[in-house]
């Protein structure tokens, strides 16, 4: 299997570890994500200023991955849902396309409306069995009580995305995290919105929402909280600590890429996952298991 | 604020004007169950912050009042209300549509527009550098361009 890999802004420079576990991941399985270096932003960040050129944006890097005949991978939920949004507003012939192509065509590039985009946990959740990312299992990590955070775009808008999961009551990520033999144990709240997006414009509102989440997931003992969003992880990973401050209480709670927890349970060390570059520190979570 | 909005500006020919601004998002659709709001994470934590009243402010053409208030950028797009609407009310859509009228208008925060500057300029909200390139070479991740070309093309008018 081989696709197109969209690793987008956020993750090469912010979420390497995420990168690398996937990476490892990926290969482990026979998976072959391939590197494309003429990919740019997915246009999301720039859907709120001006939706024409993030369709644009997105267009383009479809384009360059029809050309090489792929189809694209992603890793971030953002990047997941805007490509998939676009793909669809483009599937079909007609004057939107049309303008799309004209601006391209300046590049020497036409979007011809026939490419799918995924998001890496849903490539798992669709396209691999279970018994073929088992067979690869060298840790059981029995141990380990996760709670997940599926966040906005990996689902939603459900609309776009042919139901391949619930929006209401999702199962993909639970399905992947259960195969470790870790024990998924759910919170109040697990739909709610990581709060992300309203950093930059409201910082104490976002970090309100954020809070309420660690709040939930720390009452019901979760050892970690398992995301699939870079996005996310740096609002329960990186901000923590300050959301927490003032507040007199430290939950010290690890935040794990999903990646990271299938790449332990395939037996990487804590490095090759970028564990070690972890905000909050999973010393204590790795230490059941002599990492 | 948005609450205090009086009726004398009420513009029921909405639809002829804004309507086509603000794209096929089916705000008419509305019946005012309010479910939208009964999900928003964003007005459990500030009650002015309200789904509901966007549609019907946007319906009757309260656009200015809406821009002027700011409050569209507490929106996360999240999504949460669209799932949930009974009449398939786009409102992610709708506040995509005024967050760019808000641009074009000059009701945009600062960071809103550096961001857009940075994409259109760089191709990526976080550019890459050398000392990027570095870092990942250390983890044995493949280098990546420290520049773009393809922006200054698509979003250059001039360079036909």
């Amino acid at each position: 299997m081989t696709y197109a890999f969209f690793l987008g802004c956020t993750i090469p420079a912010r979420s390497r570890g995420y990168e690398m576990s996937s990476r490892k991941v990926a290969e482990k399985l026979d998976f072959e994500l391939r590197d494309m270096k003429e990919f740019i932003c997915c246009g999301y960040p720039m859907k709120a200023s001006d939706k024409v050129s993030s369709e644009l944006m997105g267009a383009y890097n479809l384009s360059l991955a029809e050309r090489n005949g792929l189809d694209v991978c992603t890793l971030c939920s953002s990047c997941a849902s805007y490509l998939t949004e676009v793909a669809y507003h483009l599937a079909e012939e007609g004057p939107k396309r049309d303008e799309v192509n004209k601006q391209l065509s300046r590049l020497g590039l036409e979007y011809k409306g026939g490419v799918k985009v995924r998001h890496f946990v849903r490539v798992l959740y669709e396209e691999v069995e279970p018994k073929e990312i088992k067979k690869h299992f060298k840790r059981d990590l029995e141990d380990l009580k996760i709670a997940i955070h599926y966040g906005c775009h990996y689902l939603k808008p459900s609309g776009i995305y042919e139901n391949f999961d619930s929006a209401d009551y999702p199962k993909s990520i639970e399905k992947l995290v259960s195969m470790t033999g870790a024990r998924v144990i759910n919170y109040a709240g697990e739909q709610n919105c990581c709060g992300g997006p309203l950093l930059p414009i409201d910082e104490k509102t976002a970090l309100s929402l954020a809070k309420e989440k660690l709040d939930a997931v720390f009452d019901v003992g979760a050892d970690a909280l398992c995301v699939v969003c870079p996005f996310c992880s740096v609002m329960y990973d990186s901000n923590q600590k300050t959301m927490l401050s003032g507040s007199g209480t430290n939950f010290g709670l690890p935040v794990l890429y999903l990646t990271q927890l299938l790449g332990l349970a395939m037996g990487f060390g804590k490095k090759e996952l970028g564990l070690n570059m972890n905000v909050v520190k999973t010393k204590e979570l790795l230490k059941k298991y002599f990492i | 604020m948005i609450e205090d909005v009086t009726h004398n500006r009420a513009d029921l020919q909405f639809g002829q004007g804004f309507a086509e601004q603000l794209g096929d998002v089916r705000l008419s659709a509305c019946f005012m169950c309010r479910a939208c709001t009964s999900v928003c994470p964003i007005t459990r934590l500030n009650d002015s912050f309200n789904p509901f009243r966007f549609v019907r402010l946007a319906l009757f053409g309260y656009i200015e009042e809406v821009l002027e208030s700011g409050l569209i950028w507490f929106c996360t797009n999240c999504y949460a209300c669209q799932e949930k609407c009974p009449h398939g009310v786009r409102i992610p859509d709708l506040m995509t549509a005024l967050k760019n009228l808000a641009i074009k208008t000059g009701y945009a925060p600062r960071e809103v527009l550096l961001q857009m500057n940075i994409v259109k300029d760089q191709g990526r909200i976080y550019p890459i550098d050398e000392f990027d390139n570095k870092k990942r070479g250390k983890l044995n991740l493949p280098s990546l361009p420290v520049s773009c070309e393809a922006v200054s093309t698509l979003f250059n008018e001039n360079s036909e």
